[in-house]
This record gives C-alpha cells, structure tokens and sequence, in this order.
C-alpha cells in the first residue's frame, strides 16, 4: 500500500511543515516515508508545494505528479493540481479561499474551511493542521493518535508552547463535520 | 543503533560528516546545498571544530587544502558553478596526494544555469574535472541514509587511498526528507606520517606540493598513483543490483534517476517485460564487471540520466559495445518520470526482441 500525497498552497501556510508533520506521522507507523519540497524561489505568498509519501515498500521515486490525495490550500493550487490527481483519488479543499467546487467526478471532494476554523481557534497560521486533520479523517492514513505523538518530535521544544495549538487545531480539522 | 529521525540529505551529510570525525568545514552558500553550511555553522562551534564561509569557493578549497595537509578530516560543499570554480584546488589536492570531501549537490547547467537537480557535472566528477591526470572517487547515493553513509564512506576511502573523494548528489537528494540513522563511527587509525603537523624537531620537514619540475619525476608519480587507481578499481566497486536475476534488459541509473528507474522497472515488470536495474553507487570506479558480466545475458542496456547523455559513454565502454545502449534523459533541472523511462524500456524491448 502506497500512498501519494500532494499539499499545495501559498508559501507562508506551513505547507511544508504539515508535510513533516504527516512524514513523522508515517515514521511513527513504522511505514516508509519520503519528504519533498518544492524548493525554487518561493517566497511569502508565492507557490509552494511539497510530495509526501508513506509506504509500506521502500520509496521509488519521492516526485508526487499523480496525487491520490491533495490538500488544496489556495485556487491556483487547485487549478494546478486537480487535473493531476488520479481517478478514485481523495481532494481536500480549504473552502474559505477556495471558492469554486472540484470539477472532477470521478474522485472524492471535502470542504472545509480551514482558514476561518483557524482563526476562530485564535490560531490563525494553523489552518494547515486543520487540513491535516481532515484529511487524516477521511483517508486514514494514518491513526489519529498516532499524528497527536509525531506532533510533539516535529513541534520542537523550544516551541513547546504550539504543542497543544497545533493538536487543537488537528482535532478540529479531524472532528470537522459539514 | 540510533533513532531513525526526519532529516533533509544535505543536513544528512553534514551530521555524519561530524560523526565521522570532520572537525573542518570551508565553504560558501548556494542552492541547493545550502543547508550542509547552515548546519555546520550551527554545529561546528558547539564541538570546538571549525565552520568558515570564505569569501569564495576558490578560497574554501585552498582552505580544504590546507587542513588536509595536516592530516585532519575536512570537506567542503557547494553545487555545479561553485564546484566549477573549486577545481584547480581539487586538482592541488589530488596532485598533492590528500585526503578530503567535495560534496556536490548538483544543479542545471551549463553556466549559472538553474536551481533544480541535475546529474549534467557526471564528466566533471567521474574523469577529473581540473587539470592533469588525475581521478576522484566519486559515490552516488540515492537515499538520505547514503548520504550519511557514504559521507562516512567517503572519508574512509580518501584516507585509504589518500585522496580527495567527491559525493556527487543532486537538488532533490539535497533537499529530501527521508527516516535516517546517522551511523556511529569509530575512531580508525590513519598514519599520518606524512602531514605537515610540526615536527618538534624531532625529524625532517615533512613537505606537501604538487610541483614537480622534472618530468622524470612528474611522470613516476604519476605512474605511482595510477597503480593506486588501479587497486581501486579492482577492489572499492559498488553498486545495487534490482531485478537482475532473469532480466533480458538492464536500466542503468544512479542518484534520483535510478529512483524513478525503479518504478518504471516495477511497472514493466507488471507488462512482462524483464527487465532489471543496475545502480552504480561508485561513479569512479565505475562498476564495469557488473556491467559487462549482464552484457553476456541481457539484450539491450538504457540509462536514465538528468544530462544530455554522460554515463551512457561508460556503458558503452563498459560492454565493449557489445549491445546496443540507449538513453532516456531530461536535463536543465528537469526529472525524467516514471512513465518515460517506462515507455523508454518498452521501446528498447521492442526494438531488440
């Protein structure tokens, strides 16, 4: 079982940081993991990607081109990428900055809107964990206790403070309902 | 054994550089290796060792020069412009017989070119790259834990043989994230009898130079160190061997390339076609034995390259042109997919039933 993961959006979400975070995730699972930015020059509010993918056989290549999960965090990542995700594949869309419908029938979509979730947690920059969560409710690719325990090696500990902002904001993306 | 931990292949080598007892870092900052200085300027003043940017890379490998002189464990990094301009120093340091690391992390070429991985400095590593006869030993990981390896790999070979090794790596090795487990080294006896440490009097200056100005001399040196190529080519080989059992074809790839070969070869192998992978992890010495010993069975070799074309003259070489070669490549920072080299194995198949 292998599974290609694609998180998308603009350079300053923590597009990159939720990717380790979901990396560590697979680490703790004993899985085979692989972690790859997108590294031109991105800069705040410019595009940003990075592949993630958690197997149970070693890594081939570590490029994500065919997504079976997307997490679209912004409208150009999602016109981008839609195309690429393969049939039967799972899309994540953050509804607040998002505000066209996956025109794709052949793959599942979810909405949630991760942005104003975030900021009514008071954690504004976390909208990334709560994409996460989401996601990790509707594919399962990993246990949700499992992604709370990677969260404390990846949240560092002169940061220990976002620790328990950053599992909330997992929580209410993973208890998500709409 | 230690926890496998998240690290990027660029912070990789620079944790198991340290861990194999390299106290001495000169370079300068460019991408897509630019993470190796920032960790060991981190790191490097924590354990008493050195971490210097120099002003440029010319500068850092003269200083790599220097310390190697010594008989310390010292590298530097850079990527394809920077090793570019590293090269006269490299051939000081082979001329002179030392022992260091050059890691590069390589980049679209030629000129500044671009940012994105590239295996395009294949020739520059693998048969010299500055002037005078001269080789590196050249290792090519494809993983995050080869590139904690064979840095310490690496710097066990230079000192056996002593010489300067390059790991020759690319923009996605460098910035991938991969569970690693940095190898605990042990301490190895080295002489050093030759190093210019001081000689408290006690003996005749030692002297390190690569100035011979009797060619009689020059020559037999020469000579003298292409005996010692030779017992490296003879003994020091690696390379992966993936599906080769019944295989009647044979992909040739290393680094990133070699990764994405693997799905292809998985990926044919589901369409019927036998197909198997030989990676060189050895660039220089290059695993010819392996290759020429598949030529007796297989029908056609590929190689999977980010070039226009460089490790293909080594198969060719390799198999006396026994069978025909083919290349699959993309190059300018771009990275060949799983479905080209596929459907290069399904062309080469073809043509060569």
């Amino acid at each position: 079982m292998t599974t290609q993961i694609l998180i998308a959006g603009f350079g300053g979400q923590g597009v990159l940081f939720a990717g380790k975070c979901l990396a560590y995730e697979g680490l703790f699972e004993n899985k085979q993991v692989s972690w790859l930015p997108s590294y031109g020059p991105e800069m705040r509010g410019g595009t940003a990607n990075c592949s993630v993918i958690l197997s149970d056989d070693p890594v081939g290549s570590p490029i994500v081109s065919n997504p079976d999960v997307l997490l679209a965090m912004n409208l150009p990542s999602l016109d981008k990428y839609e195309a690429a995700t393969v049939p039967g594949g799972k899309i994540v869309v953050d509804s607040t900055l998002i505000d066209r419908k996956v025109e794709r029938t052949d793959l599942q979509a979810y909405y949630i809107p991760a942005t104003k979730l975030a900021a009514s947690l008071g954690t504004p920059t976390l909208a990334n964990m709560i994409m996460l969560g989401k996601m990790i409710k509707e594919t399962g690719v990993v246990d949700f206790d499992n992604a709370t325990e990677a969260m404390k090696k990846v949240v560092s500990a002169k940061r220990a403070d976002l620790l328990e902002a950053n599992i909330k904001a997992l929580k209410t993306g993973f208890d998500y309902e709409g | 054994m230690s926890e496998k931990v998240l690290m990027k292949g660029n912070e990789a080598i620079a944790e198991a550089a340290i861990k194999a007892g390299c106290m001495h870092y000169f370079g300068y900052p460019i991408t897509p290796q630019t993470e190796i200085a920032a960790y060991m300027a981190k790191r490097m003043p924590k354990i008493g060792g050195t971490f210097l940017q120099a002003e440029s890379e010319v500068s850092a490998i003269n200083m790599v020069y220097g310390v190697a002189s010594a008989g310390y464990r010292v590298m530097t990094s850079s990527s394809s412009p920077g090793v570019s301009l590293k090269q006269e120093g490299i051939s000081y340091i082979a001329g002179a017989d030392l022992p260091a690391l050059i890691v590069n992390v390589q980049r679209g070429g030629p000129g500044l070119g671009g940012i994105q991985p590239s295996q395009s400095d294949y020739f520059q590593a693998t048969k010299g790259g500055g002037h005078g006869d001269y080789h590196l030993i050249v290792l090519a990981p494809a993983s995050v834990q080869e590139m904690a390896d064979l840095t310490v790999k690496a710097f066990d070979l230079a000192d056996k043989y002593r010489m300067p090794a390059m790991l020759l790596a690319d923009g996605t090795m460098g910035q991938m994230m991969e569970p690693v487990e940095i190898p605990e080294v042990e301490a190895r006896a080295v002489d050093h009898s030759w190093a210019v440490r001081g000689t408290n009097c006690e003996r005749e200056h030692n002297i390190v130079n690569s100035l011979y100005l009797k060619p009689e001399i020059l020559e037999q040196t020469n000579f003298e160190r292409f005996e010692r190529y030779r017992q490296i080519e003879e003994n020091e080989c690696m390379y992966e061997s993936f599906m080769m059992e019944d295989a009647e074809y044979c992909v040739v790839a290393f680094g990133i390339a070699a990764r994405v070969s693997k799905n292809a070869v998985v990926a044919a192998r589901k369409a019927g076609i036998k197909v198997g992978l030989i990676r060189p992890i050895t660039l220089w010495p290059f695993p010819k034995k392996a290759l020429a010993k598949a030529a007796q069975k297989v029908k056609g070799f590929l190689s999977v390259e980010l070039s226009m074309g460089q490790m293909i003259e080594d198969v060719r070489l390799a198999i006396d042109c026994k069978k025909p070669v083919q290349l699959c490549n993309r190059t300018g920072g771009m990275i060949v997919t799983p479905e080209e080299v596929l459907s290069s194995i399904e062309k080469l198949a073809k043509e060569n039933a």
